[in-house]
């Protein structure tokens, strides 16, 4: 039997190569669901980075918020997220229940003049169930809409996202102008499912005053991971999910 | 007078004929009088006259207030029936119909036929109506207030009918009135014999609408001062009658919207609001209203906006009669899509907007407006998407949240000096240790429109330990005199 010439080669590669940092650029993103899950309560780090992804998006984006989880986390500020970077408008829509905001998400998902759809939705209601997550799957990789789904006080139900990433604070950088104030912000970014490319863990870092460049969203392997990029091999909680 | 008498009549008794009844407005000076009636003008009282003046020759004077704009509203529908006479009806601003009959007389028999036929039709409405023929508007409006009732005059001798009438009947404004009467000039006639070249040299730097002598000249035909008529309003309203009462308007619908649409694209216009209406035979009728963010005439997307609508609309026993209508139009003629055959985006957006209002309510579809305000939660307002379009939000240096609290959370806090930033806060059931801060940001109450003894706030980004980050604030300080110590508030999240 002949083998191919490249097969020795395929066999030597680990099958979970190690995460190149800084590999997502939040321009050019495929559109397809993703999870944005915080890693705590009372955290609205997902929000600022999936804001940090869409930053350069120009055309409006729809950001669908069901009742609980405006009372859990707050509405959005115009104001803060002009500041974070964004510069498309927001419309906004407020829904009573989950079942609405998974409607308006999917009637969301086919409209083309959209730049991004984002949804939030605070817990584990009934209606968010693996069906409706894969429902929202394939719509947004029917209408090239990328989908983010926020989901605050979620225990870690299932859902058909193409990735999902679990975020939390850290301590931010430090500030240029004032030694004991905060300074930009920084983010734990775990991958923890992923179809078609390896999980792993970043740290986030977004300076929205840096110099305007189109991707001011750092990710750098996480301080565990940075001996994972020599040794070639997965840490074991981020195969895990 | 008589639309009050009549539809005061509705509700309750009048007074007899005999009480002198006023119809008084808001002038500049306290109310005057608009209208009267026999009475009280046989009284002697005129139009114009203060009430209080009037109230105090004639105690018993009955005053009622004016509907002046019922009044304009009546004339404006007025023209349009008044076209049952001839195409070309407007209405003048001193309460009148003015008429064009030119070539319309003959059908009713002459002309004056024909204004007996106007006398009678507007007496069977319940209104007396002065009437007056003239080759010119000018003409006729000074012989129907100021001349004989019923007066015709040819286009030979308008000038003999004008001469004997006062000045007033040119509508040429109190002042020049005034300026003509104490230069001997009292009537039509003796203005029409002044040297033209001297009332040109007088009037020179005079607007045409009160100059005299252009007033004279279109009176007398020497210049022309055509009509231009309001256009006759459109019902874009699809009807389907039904010999069985039904149940169920689904089925009738794609036929409804395809007709309305094709009426539309025959016009060039596109239906910005949509009524459908079921009449029961019970004789109740239930409506559906709703909006759409670009004026559209696309039967598939009014059908799917409409869709699901039904489930709320009671059809009782059944209806038999189905209307479709838009209520408001706008012009929108054929584009042409984008030549490199990409679709517009801009169209996708507005249909769905038109979908999330019409199954979520206009209000929860929102763009971010803003407004000039210091005080956080009012810099911003929430505007429906149909009615407005977004805006650049204003630029501010200071750090501001990316979630705010609205309204704002209190905390409980310890701190190491009351002035300062807070060392420790519980929030939720949670304690949170400051390892950061930034701050105070003070921001003062807005006296103009804040109630009295609002406190001021002094704002602190504050970085906890674990590396959240928020936004509280102290409301006061400690011995302003607005109240106890300071509460602490958290106002929002920051990234």
């Amino acid at each position: 039997m002949r083998l191919d010439s490249s097969y020795g080669q395929v066999k030597r590669l680990s099958r979970r190569a190690p995460p190149p940092a800084n590999r997502e650029a939040p321009g050019a993103e495929a559109a397809v669901l993703r999870d944005a899950l915080s890693a705590g309560a009372l955290d609205i780090s997902a929000t600022g980075f999936v804001l940090a992804r869409l930053a350069g998006a120009d055309r409006p984006i729809l950001w669908v918020q069901d009742r609980l989880s405006r009372q859990e986390n707050g509405g959005l500020y115009g104001i803060g997220l002009a500041q974070l970077g964004l510069k498309a408008p927001v419309l906004q829509v407020t829904v009573n229940h989950p079942r609405d905001a998974l409607w308006a998400m999917e009637q969301g998902a086919g409209c083309a003049g959209l730049s991004a759809v984002v949804g939030e939705i605070h817990g584990a209601p009934t209606v968010l169930d693996f069906t409706a997550t894969k429902r929202l799957a394939l719509r947004a990789e029917r209408a090239n809409v990328p989908i983010w789904l926020i989901r605050s006080g979620d225990p870690g139900t299932l859902s058909a996202a193409r990735e999902r990433w679990r975020i939390g604070a850290l301590p931010s950088g430090a500030n240029p102008h004032d030694a004991r104030a905060p300074g930009p912000p920084r983010w734990t970014a775990e991958l923890f499912r992923a179809r078609g490319r390896p999980p792993g863990a970043w740290v986030a870092e977004y300076d929205p005053r840096a110099a305007r460049s189109t991707d001011r969203l750092g990710l750098v392997p996480a301080s565990g991971d940075a001996a994972l990029a020599q040794d070639g091999q997965p840490r074991a909680d981020a195969a895990g999910g | 007078m008589q639309r009050w008498r009549r539809t005061a009549s509705r509700e309750r008794t009048l007074p007899g004929g005999d009480v002198p009844v006023v119809l008084a407005r808001d002038g500049t000076h306290g109310p005057v009088i608009h209208a009267l009636s026999q009475a009280a003008m046989a009284r002697g009282l005129s139009e114009g006259l203060r009430v209080v003046d009037a109230q105090a020759i004639h105690p018993d004077l009955h005053v009622e207030p004016a509907d002046v704009a019922g009044d304009a509203a009546m004339l404006d529908r007025l023209v349009h029936w008044a076209r049952r006479w001839c195409p070309w009806t407007v209405v003048d601003r001193a309460g009148g119909l003015i008429l064009d009959t030119t070539g319309s007389a003959h059908l009713f028999g002459g002309e004056a036929a024909l204004m007996r036929d106007i006398e009678t039709r507007f007496a069977i409405q319940g209104l007396t109506a002065r009437l007056a023929m003239a080759p010119t508007r000018i003409a006729a409006q000074a012989l129907a207030c100021h001349g004989e009732n019923r007066a015709i005059c040819g286009a030979e001798d308008v000038a003999d009918h004008l001469a004997p009438l006062p000045l007033a009947a040119l509508r040429i404004g109190a002042e020049t009135q005034r300026l003509l009467h104490r230069l001997g000039l009292k009537t039509i006639g003796t203005l029409a014999e002044m040297p033209r070249s001297a009332l040109m040299r007088r009037f020179a730097n005079m607007e045409a609408g009160h100059n005299p002598l252009i007033l004279l000249d279109r009176a007398m035909g020497r210049q022309a001062d055509p009509l231009s008529p309001p256009p006759d309003p459109v019902n874009w309203l699809m009807r389907v009658r039904l010999a069985e009462p039904v149940m169920d308007p689904e089925p009738h619908m794609p036929g409804l919207a395809r007709k309305l649409c094709a009426a539309l694209a025959e016009a060039e216009q596109g239906a910005r609001r949509l009524r459908l209406t079921i009449y029961r035979i019970d004789g109740e009728r239930r409506a559906v209203t709703l909006g759409t963010a670009q004026a559209t005439r696309d039967p598939a997307h009014i059908l799917r906006l409409f869709d699901g609508k039904f489930a709320n609309v009671d059809p009782g026993f059944g209806f038999d009669l189905l209307t479709l209508e838009a209520l408001d139009v706008e012009p929108v003629s054929l584009t042409q899509e984008r030549l490199d055959g990409a679709r517009d985006t801009d169209k996708d957006l507005a249909a769905l907007m038109d979908r999330l209002s019409a199954r979520l309510g206009p209000d929860r579809i929102t763009w971010t407006g803003w407004r000039e305000s210091h005080v956080p939660e009012r810099a911003e307002a929430r505007i429906p998407a149909l009615t407005a379009t977004p805006a650049a939000p204003p630029v501010i240096t200071r750090d501001r949240p990316l979630r705010i609290f609205d309204p704002a959370e209190e905390l409980r806090v310890l701190y190491a000096v009351p002035e300062g930033a807070p060392a420790q806060f519980r929030w939720r059931r949670v304690t949170f240790r400051t390892a950061r801060y930034e701050g105070p940001e003070r921001i003062a109450p807005e006296w103009w429109q804040d109630r009295p003894g609002t406190r001021l706030r002094d704002y602190y980004k504050v970085e906890v330990t674990d590396g959240r980050r928020f936004w509280l604030y102290r409301q006061g300080v400690m011995g302003d005199g607005r109240g106890a110590d300071p509460r602490w508030f958290l106002h929002g999240l920051f990234a």
